[in-house]
């Protein structure tokens, strides 16, 4: 069936369109950084994303909040180790983290609808060559983060998410570009929709972790230094912050999302290797670096669940990981030559 | 766990050079062409095996290393989880409110009716349990050990299918001109590759015979020239006077006959010649397979061989072009699909060496012994032909046929490695996730009702989900026992309420330091 060009240029349109509203979100996130208003004020101004997590996190934990007052809610809270402050209702979002989060919406369905048209143009899968790769990874990790703002309350995470996901469609507006078209033959099985589309997923879930580990790794020096009462380092942007664990325990969860879809995607990926290939492993260039990511990933589990190994030597070992995830995706796919040669750039 | 981890990153490491250089298993061609470039480096990384990682001495010896210490962790691991299945929870602590999660209340409750309350309520939460006089301990997540050892074994299981497959498996390579066949034997192969267990007898005894293949391409756009699918139609059968089936080969769409599974790997062209040689005689009336030399417009290249010629033997270097297009006085081909086949000889005649014994390629023409036959190459086109200088004969190139590569493979051990792959991803996210945890409950006497005491700990708190659990957990306990009506005078060692609530404290061990 030919490629409907309408439709592809329809695609094209689209996807410009978000980078335009997803620049606008970001620069809405920046000003809730520069100019919004404090949180809480006194005791525990940086609380409340944590009490977000403790509460939704586990759904009995919201029976400790009703019962307000109780000293099981203080329990609760206790995890932050300082202070003994009740829960309150967290303080509604201000007007730039409600622009921001809007444009994001906005954004996003120009983002699905721009893959959307231009799978129908094509008549297949949307992600076939590296620029529906990049596409759809970065409106994964748009996904993702969406999700952690209703679960978490977790919106100071915009402006960072944001950005590597502006600077990916930008290069895929760019760079990457590729005129839709049909698929070249290695691709043509049903096992695209479960294998690559488990990849995107679980990229868009270790984008999000890794830009929340950066974060921590920036809150956890934040904190360290005024521990040692570094003058001149209280305030500034970091004050907007949550603190350093919170921040940790949100990457290690985004994480643990992501492993077993990604471990999913590579058992897949072994599965139609031995459909189209004649093996299920044969040390690939792509097999390899999907292999490695792996365990990288899993040993930054391992470290998490080992004393000693918590904190700031994890969230290297998982932002080492994530080096591996990129250079899969972008190292691989343009410098080596391997059968997973599907980046449609020459 | 850690053991099998450190090796296996160490496995990830060492897998890296393989990704990066080229290798001898994939590409040797590269190979060779790198060692050339580097004179100095390209040997030096040939000598440490780098130009075969998989097959090197020194990754062999890090997965054997990963297998022995797997096989030494199983049998302790095997025996500390049947240990731990039967162990009770240790004796709750004087004062469990002091552990990092501790909580009390005085309660209007009997020392027993708390106890048996608490008691009810982790029993429903499925912690095991053990009673003392007063007290109670509870404890959970001993999948976790489980976990950790369902790994190791289904590890160990993944290699043990690997090993399976490289002794019991094989994989074999044939060039399938349109119109011919092979039967999965030994001597039918281009390249046959068995495993150390496989004798030429245990081929499955299966014929394939190629009736047709056509690949399609992209005719207009960007993409123009590119494939778009490829599809042979062949006819196989299971053993000799079995029945004849037909099938629809395709990438992605492998043939499957008792277990083993034959692939569509690649395709080209082969041009038809007749070759009449100097005494008039019909020396060669044969399809010749010619090598796509890689480029998208799909030019072959390829030699022709005539043995048979008389009274000199002949020889033929060929270039093949699927659409030839005259671009400014030289010849290229267009398009890959056969839109305007043509086929441009460079001709010779002498001895073609096949008799010296020594092994020749198909794919190469020694002219040691040949001399070049004074005339240009031009295209011929389907039944055209060319008269060869000084009466040594006549080609005629007339048309072409296509030719695939097929691979056949058996490995009996692909479906024990995915099985072994689930269930070792599945116990490591056990191991991962569970976490350890020990409650105590300890009750006693304190005016009306009695004074209750809890406290937990975490012995691996991965996710830092203990608290909401502790959290949780009190809010029940505290629901399902009734506050003493009014404070007790002298509670023993009770704390100073706090958040203005009575009779009752939570505490954390960072407070009490």
């Amino acid at each position: 069936m030919p490629v409907n060009i309408g439709l592809a240029r329809l695609s094209d349109h689209l996807l410009l369109l978000t980078v335009v509203v997803y620049s606008l979100a970001m620069l809405a996130y920046a000003g809730e950084l520069a100019y919004g208003r404090r949180r809480v004020k006194a005791a525990a101004p940086q609380r409340e994303p944590e009490l977000a997590l403790a509460r939704a996190s586990a759904g009995a934990a919201t029976a400790v909040t009703a019962q307000a007052g109780d000293g099981a809610a203080s329990a609760a809270s206790t995890s932050g180790g300082a202070g003994t402050a009740p829960p309150r209702p967290a303080a509604p979002a201000g007007p730039w983290v409600r622009a921001a989060l809007a444009l994001t919406a906005v954004g996003l369905s120009a983002h699905v609808l721009g893959i959307l048209t231009r799978g129908l143009a094509a008549h297949r899968v949307p992600w076939g060559n590296m620029y529906e790769f990049v596409t759809a990874i970065t409106c994964g990790a748009v996904i993702v983060y969406l999700v952690l703002v209703l679960r978490y309350r977790a919106h100071f995470l915009g402006l960072f998410v944001m950005v590597p996901v502006v600077l990916g469609l930008g290069l895929c507006a760019t760079v990457l570009y590729t005129a839709a078209g049909p698929l070249m033959p290695a691709l043509h099985s049903y096992w695209i929709a479960i294998h690559v589309t488990a990849a995107v997923i679980s990229s868009g879930i270790f984008m999000v972790a890794a830009t929340t580990t950066v974060l921590y790794l920036l809150a956890d020096r934040h904190a360290r230094l005024v521990a040692a009462g570094v003058p001149g380092a209280v305030g500034g942007i970091m004050r907007r912050l949550p603190q350093p664990q919170v921040l940790d325990r949100l990457a290690y969860r985004t994480v643990v999302f992501g492993f077993p879809i990604w471990t999913f995607a590579v058992i897949a990926g072994a599965i139609w290797a031995d459909q189209a290939w004649g093996r299920y492993w044969g040390w690939d260039p792509k097999e390899t670096w999907a292999f490695i990511t792996w365990v990288v990933y899993a040993g930054f589990l391992h470290a998490r669940a080992t004393a000693g190994w918590r904190g700031r030597k994890a969230a290297f070992i998982q932002l080492a990981a994530f080096g591996c995830l990129i250079f899969n995706l972008v190292g691989v796919n343009l410098w080596v030559t391997g059968l997973h040669s599907y980046a449609g750039i020459s | 766990m850690r053991t099998a981890l450190v090796l296996l990153f160490l496995l990830a490491v060492a897998s890296v050079p393989g990704s990066m250089l080229p290798q001898h298993g994939t590409d040797p061609a590269k190979v060779g062409q790198y060692i050339s470039q580097h004179p100095l480096l390209g040997p030096i990384l040939n000598r440490f095996s780098l130009f075969d990682v998989f097959a090197a001495p020194w990754f062999a010896a890090i997965y054997l290393l990963l297998f022995l210490s797997l096989a030494g962790c199983v049998l302790p691991r095997a025996f500390r989880l049947a240990v731990s299945a039967r162990a009770q929870p240790p004796v709750a602590p004087q004062r469990p409110a002091r552990l990092p999660f501790g909580w009390r209340r005085e309660t209007s409750l009997s020392p027993q009716a708390a106890l048996a309350a608490a008691e009810h309520l982790l029993a429903g939460k499925r912690f095991r349990l053990r009673t003392g006089d007063g007290w109670l301990a509870a404890e959970k997540g001993y999948l976790r050990e489980t976990g950790n050892l369902v790994f190791h074994i289904a590890l160990l299981g993944l290699l043990t299918a690997i090993g399976l497959g490289a002794v019991f498996g094989y994989k074999a390579d044939v060039i399938l001109t349109e119109g011919d066949g092979f039967a999965n034997t030994v001597a039918a192969y281009d390249q046959y590759h068995p495993g150390r267990a496989v004798a030429p007898g245990d081929l499955q005894p299966f014929s394939v015979w190629l009736d047709g293949f056509h690949a399609s391409y992209i005719e207009s756009g960007p993409l123009r020239g590119e494939p778009s699918s490829f599809s042979a139609a062949i006819r196989y059968q299971a053993r000799p006077g079995a029945a004849t089936h037909r099938y629809d080969l395709q990438v992605n769409r492998p043939l499957n006959i008792d277990g083993a599974k034959v692939y569509l790997i690649g395709h080209g062209y082969a041009p038809v010649f007749r070759v009449t040689d100097g005494h008039g005689q019909v020396a060669l009336d044969q399809a010749v397979p010619f090598l796509p030399a890689g480029s998208s417009d799909f030019t072959s290249e390829g030699v022709v061989k005539v043995p048979d010629a008389h009274p000199l033997q002949l020889g033929f270097v060929g270039v093949f072009l699927p659409t030839a297009v005259d671009a400014g006085g030289r010849l290229t081909s267009a398009f890959p699909a056969p839109m305007n086949p043509a086929v441009s000889l460079v001709s010779y005649a002498g001895d073609l060496g096949l008799d010296s014994g020594a092994p020749q390629s198909v794919y190469a023409l020694d002219t040691a012994r040949m001399r070049r036959l004074p005339i240009a190459p031009r295209p011929l086109l389907p039944g055209q032909s060319m008269k060869l200088p000084n009466g040594a004969g006549t080609v005629t190139f007339t048309g072409y046929r296509q030719w695939i590569s097929v691979q056949a493979t058996y490995d009996p051990g692909r479906f024990p490695a995915l099985v072994s792959a689930v269930v070792a991803i599945a116990g490591l996210l056990l191991s991962f996730l569970v976490r350890r945890r020990r409650l105590f409950v300890r009750v006693s006497p304190a005016g009306p009702g009695c004074d209750v005491e809890f406290g937990g700990l975490a012995r691996s708190d991965v996710a830092g989900g203990f608290e909401e659990e502790f959290a949780a957990l009190t809010s029940e306990l505290g629901s399902a026992l009734p506050a003493a009506p009014e404070p007790a005078p002298q509670a023993p060692d009770s704390a100073p309420p706090a958040d203005g609530s009575r009779g009752q404290s939570a505490t954390t061990s960072e407070d009490r330091k």
